[in-house]
């Protein structure tokens, strides 16, 4: 944080006519609370309640994870029982199944994702008219409840009421009844991929065209004069100079999908079968409907653990855009 | 965005060409009609009667009626046509739309209290996170705090935490405290998930306001507070209110922590809507209306947001 300078230790304090430093410390010191004070007053309310309502509970979810703790017989002794509920975590294929699951999910939604929304933002830089509210209209799907989207889509996909199936039939011929987009083991991973889709594409092109937007029209110019192609100046200035908003989209979107609940929840419940059940939906299931607390904490600390990971990379990213 | 739009045409080399425009043009309006049919879809379902919302094939020319509303906010029984003849006449316009359907309305249904819930809820957690936002963004703005970097990635990981596993643990403890199905319980959660994004975003905000307001007021005799108040925060006006409908808007869309905390008491509209049933499964004109009801106020704000929408979805990091 480079802006993170004080009154203390002014870097462009002395306004001419206006004071001194040492002139205003004084005047600070006599009227109310010291400076140091004040920081910590500030900080501390939101420093205590993520205490309180993330770290304590974690905490607690950790001493959780050790223990055989099942909510629904809850009769039985509480033991520890080591290192057994992990164990069991990684030697169960099941849960291996559901991570690739969410990998595939994660790998083709954001892959998909950038290839939409980028191209999407390098047609909207063209700066056409009206471009600015047909941007806003695109970009109405990320500000939906993932749930409720996930919800309409139900009714969207159904196979013989739905438009969907409907509008397929139209263009290829196939009877609209005859396949189901949810319903049916081949299809409903890329049922996933698609609302997934028409929901975040649109934020991988806001991004994006704030990262074409960044390169200044000088490097095209001087190109131009140089008589780069079109085909090179995007391949030597507008993909590269965008490639750190472009991590900034995937990142934050691989975070996001890899702890996908809501929208698939509601769109498939994690079916067929086990299709679509993505590693938060299983958790959910070990969690809140066997109630198998202790074995669903462990694992809650394996996907912790994943996510921190992504998030201090993803913040390192923020960091090195900020100071474009 | 607009302004700098309709002003960039001096530069020559870098302007599209108008054919490139008009190709551009053409696609992107295509992607927004395509992106925007389902939204049309569901807005349209909700005036449907029952029969055509399930109607094969789909219908999209129908006779509009707002059965679907009607559905939405009441509880209805079934009663045989004989039993609705020796009613006293309908006394509203809605009670003669269900009694067209051999119906009579017996009561009202949940979807009041669940709104009411969403409202409470939502603005309860965004005035408590903006508040305590504020105070700590300005303090990392303006103070030299002891790793002020890894406070606040701490503070931003805590909103990356996958929200089914956050949920185990708060479910145990709220058990032990009493706020399960609580509005209260569900307020300082939310609160707790939006203040991250609120220091984040407001610390940007007040790190765009000039160093120099305060000095000068702090000079004339201002405790460091009162400057605070008088000069800092009427700076920031735009940059709270759009963390505010930020916050609000994660609040009002949340379901996982919703669906896994509430039952009933301090349930939201988010896992209400997908079970509302009417006789045989979805009562989809129904689901359609609270949709759009749910949905209009999101849209509204996006267009208001529009400005500082790239802020919002980045933490602050991007800003034009």
């Amino acid at each position: 944080m480079d802006t993170m300078t004080t009154i203390l230790q002014p870097d462009h304090a002395t306004i001419p006519g206006v004071s001194t430093p040492a002139k205003s410390r004084a005047a600070r010191r006599v009227h109310g609370l010291s400076d140091r004070t004040i920081a910590w007053l500030f900080v501390a309310p939101t420093i205590a309640l993520l205490l309180a309502i993330n770290i304590f509970p974690l905490i607690w979810m950790i001493r959780l994870s050790f223990t055989n703790l099942n909510l629904s017989m809850s009769y039985l002794p509480l033991r520890f029982v080591g290192l057994d509920n992990f164990s069991d975590i990684l030697n169960d294929e099941d849960v291996w199944f559901r991570l690739q699951t969410t990998a595939q999910f994660v790998i083709s939604s954001v892959a998909l994702q950038v290839v939409v929304g980028f191209g999407l933002a390098l047609l909207i830089n063209r700066q056409f008219r009206g471009h600015s509210f047909w941007t806003t209209i695109i970009l109405l799907p990320m500000m939906l409840s993932p749930a409720v989207v996930g919800n309409f889509w139900t009714l969207l996909l159904q196979p013989q009421i739905g438009p969907f199936n409907y509008l397929i039939s139209l263009f290829t011929g196939v009877p609209p009844s005859s396949f189901s987009m949810t319903g049916q083991v081949s299809l409903a991973p890329w049922t996933i991929v698609l609302v997934d889709t028409w929901m975040w594409a649109p934020y991988v092109m806001l991004i994006c065209l704030a990262g074409l937007r960044s390169i200044p029209d000088y490097i095209y110019e001087a190109a131009e004069v140089d008589r780069a192609s079109a085909w090179r100046q995007f391949w030597s200035i507008t993909l590269p100079m965008t490639v750190p908003f472009l991590m900034l989209a995937v990142l934050f979107r691989a975070i996001e999908n890899f702890k996908m609940f809501d929208m698939v929840n509601l769109l498939t419940s994690g079916g067929p079968g086990s299709t679509t059940e993505l590693v938060s939906i299983s958790l959910k299931r070990a969690a809140f409907e066997k109630w198998r607390t202790g074995y669903s904490s462990a694992l809650a600390i394996i996907l912790f653990v994943t996510v921190f990971g992504a998030a201090n990379i993803y913040v390192k990213t923020l960091n090195k855009v900020k100071q474009r | 965005m607009t302004a700098a739009a309709t002003k960039s045409t001096a530069h020559s080399i870098v302007e599209a060409s108008p054919r490139a425009k008009a190709f551009a043009s053409g696609l992107v309006i295509l992607y927004a009609v395509i992106t925007i049919l389902p939204l049309l879809w569901i807005v349209a379902t909700a005036f449907k009667s029952q029969s055509d919302a399930i109607a094969y094939p789909p219908k999209v020319i129908f006779e509009p009626t707002l059965e679907g509303y009607v559905n939405l906010f009441t509880v209805r029984t079934r009663q045989t046509p004989d039993f609705i003849a020796k009613l006293p006449p309908p006394q509203t316009w809605y009670d003669k739309l269900v009694r067209q359907r051999d119906m009579v309305i017996a009561g009202p249904s949940k979807v009041v209290p669940r709104f009411v819930n969403s409202l409470i809820i939502g603005f309860g957690s965004t005035f408590l996170a903006v508040f305590l936002g504020t105070l700590a963004a300005y303090a990392f703005s303006r103070f030299r705090i002891p790793l002020a970097d890894d406070l606040l990635f701490f503070i931003l990981s805590t909103r990356m935490m996958p929200p089914v596993a956050v949920a185990i643990p708060i479910y145990l403890m709220y058990r032990q405290l009493n706020l399960t199905d609580t509005r209260l319980g569900m307020i300082l959660l939310y609160t707790a998930v939006n203040v991250s994004l609120a220091v984040w975003l407001l610390k940007g905000f007040i790190d765009e306001i000039p160093r120099e307001y305060e000095e000068a007021a702090l000079v004339d005799g201002y405790t460091r507070l009162q400057a605070l108040r008088k000069v800092v925060l009427p700076q920031a006006v735009t940059g709270i209110a759009a963390t505010a409908i930020f916050c609000l808007i994660f609040s009002w869309n949340e379901y996982a922590f919703a669906v896994l905390l509430t039952s009933g008491e301090a349930q939201t509209m988010p896992p209400f809507i997908p079970f509302i049933i009417g006789e045989g499964g979805q009562d989809w004109p129904a689901v359609a209306a609270a949709t759009t009801l749910f949905v209009v106020p999101i849209v509204m704000f996006t267009v208001l947001l529009r400005k500082h929408l790239l802020r919002g979805i980045t933490f602050g990091a991007v800003r034009k």
